[in-house]
């Protein structure tokens, strides 16, 4: 601890003013999830226990396969930041550190495999 | 950082059990957190009876009596013994507030549990060691900032700007409110805590104070400010019935709008 003073412990590094963009993103994305979802489940839950050509139909549509990229992209990004924000909560140094590089690049990953099935799909 | 358990030296063990008052017919059985720093031990719960016909109706007045008619050993802060200075805040019966303003009968159960304000260094027994908390309070800046020049007689305030510090100038700084947020518990070096953030937002909307580019900017900050995940425990335990959530959510409004 050393001879640190209490406002000195207390103000640490100062404010890094970054923050307000991820809070902003995060209530963005939530009001757009909120819609995109639902609508999703509805495509998905009345494609369940079609046939395989039905369903590649289903998603090669414009408007469902679009729906499914912006799932797939406005949600992993919500993931990818709303885990930040749990791991930041929850871990520190470097385990911290590790924990946001390997949630970014899980989300970009199922992002990038969740795009090219859809394109594989609906081109 | 997280700590699920509490360390070897801090796990609570049972402790003395002092004596009934003798021919009492209407006594409530206490379980009081006690630690000394000097005598090496881990931390124990001592039962202390006491005969409420003799005692007064708020938590604080049975410590008192504790204090003065049992063990005299017994460590707490008081002091106004009407919820204004903020002394007195303890954990009781799993609430955070103020002994002097929470009565006994508020406490349902037949024992009433007596600790610390949770998740804080402890100086002794009731006492946590607020350092920490009152420094980071500081470092808001609670004072009037100005840079035009001192005006003859006062800095005026329109009647609907004064109506705005309400709910905000009651604070009394006693740490119930961060200490009951987990996200003060787990990250309270850098997160500066619901008490500190209402009292910011007493300054950034006063209608006085020309510092409020700069408080926003200390602010900004994914520890500082956004630590803040509307858990509203500090809301629920304030025992002034203080809303700090609705005072961060504020300041989290005015920094979108700054960015928007």
């Amino acid at each position: 601890m050393g001879f640190l003073t209490d406002r000195k412990r207390a103000v640490g590094r100062g404010a890094s003013h970054t923050g307000t963009e991820h809070h902003w993103f995060m209530q963005v994305t939530s009001v757009g999830l909120a819609i995109l979802i639902p609508t999703f489940i509805f495509y998905f839950g009345s494609a369940l226990g079609s046939t395989h050509d039905e369903v590649l139909a289903t998603f090669s549509r414009p408007f469902p396969a679009i729906l499914t990229a912006l799932v797939l992209v406005v949600g992993l990004q919500h993931f990818n930041k709303g885990a930040q924000m749990m791991i930041e909560d929850y871990l520190q140094g470097s385990a911290r550190k590790a924990a946001i590089i390997f949630t970014i690049c899980l989300s970009y990953t199922l992002m990038g495999t969740g795009l090219f099935a859809l394109a594989k799909i609906a081109l | 950082m997280v700590q699920l358990t509490l360390p070897k030296n801090s796990t609570i063990r049972t402790g003395k059990t002092w004596p009934k008052p003798e021919g009492a017919t209407n006594v409530r059985q206490f379980q009081i957190y006690r630690w000394n720093p000097d005598d090496g031990k881990n931390p124990q719960v001592d039962t202390y009876f006491i005969d409420m016909d003799s005692c007064g109706p708020m938590i604080l007045d049975a410590l008192i009596k504790i204090k003065n008619d049992v063990d005299p050993t017994l460590t707490f802060r008081r002091s106004c013994r009407e919820g204004i200075c903020g002394s007195c805040a303890m954990n009781v019966d799993g609430i955070n507030t103020l002994a002097c303003i929470y009565g006994l009968d508020e406490v349902q159960k037949d024992v009433v549990k007596i600790y610390p304000l949770p998740h804080m260094p402890v100086v002794k027994d009731l006492i946590p060691d607020l350092t920490h908390f009152y420094a980071q309070h500081a470092s808001t800046m609670p004072w009037l900032e100005t840079k035009t020049n001192r005006p003859a007689k006062e800095w005026k305030q329109s009647i609907d700007d004064r109506k705005k510090l309400d709910g905000l100038y009651e604070c009394v700084m006693c740490a119930c409110c961060s200490t009951s947020c987990p996200s003060y518990w787990w990250n309270g070096d850098r997160y500066l805590g619901p008490a500190a953030l209402l009292h910011a937002y007493r300054w950034i909307i006063d209608s006085r104070d020309e510092a409020t580019g700069e408080r926003l900017d200390d602010l900004e900050d994914p520890f500082k400010l956004y630590r803040c995940h509307t858990i509203m425990n500090c809301a629920k335990t304030c025992p002034k019935g203080l809303n700090p959530a609705k005072a961060i959510a504020e300041i989290k409004k005015m920094m979108i709008e700054r960015h928007v």
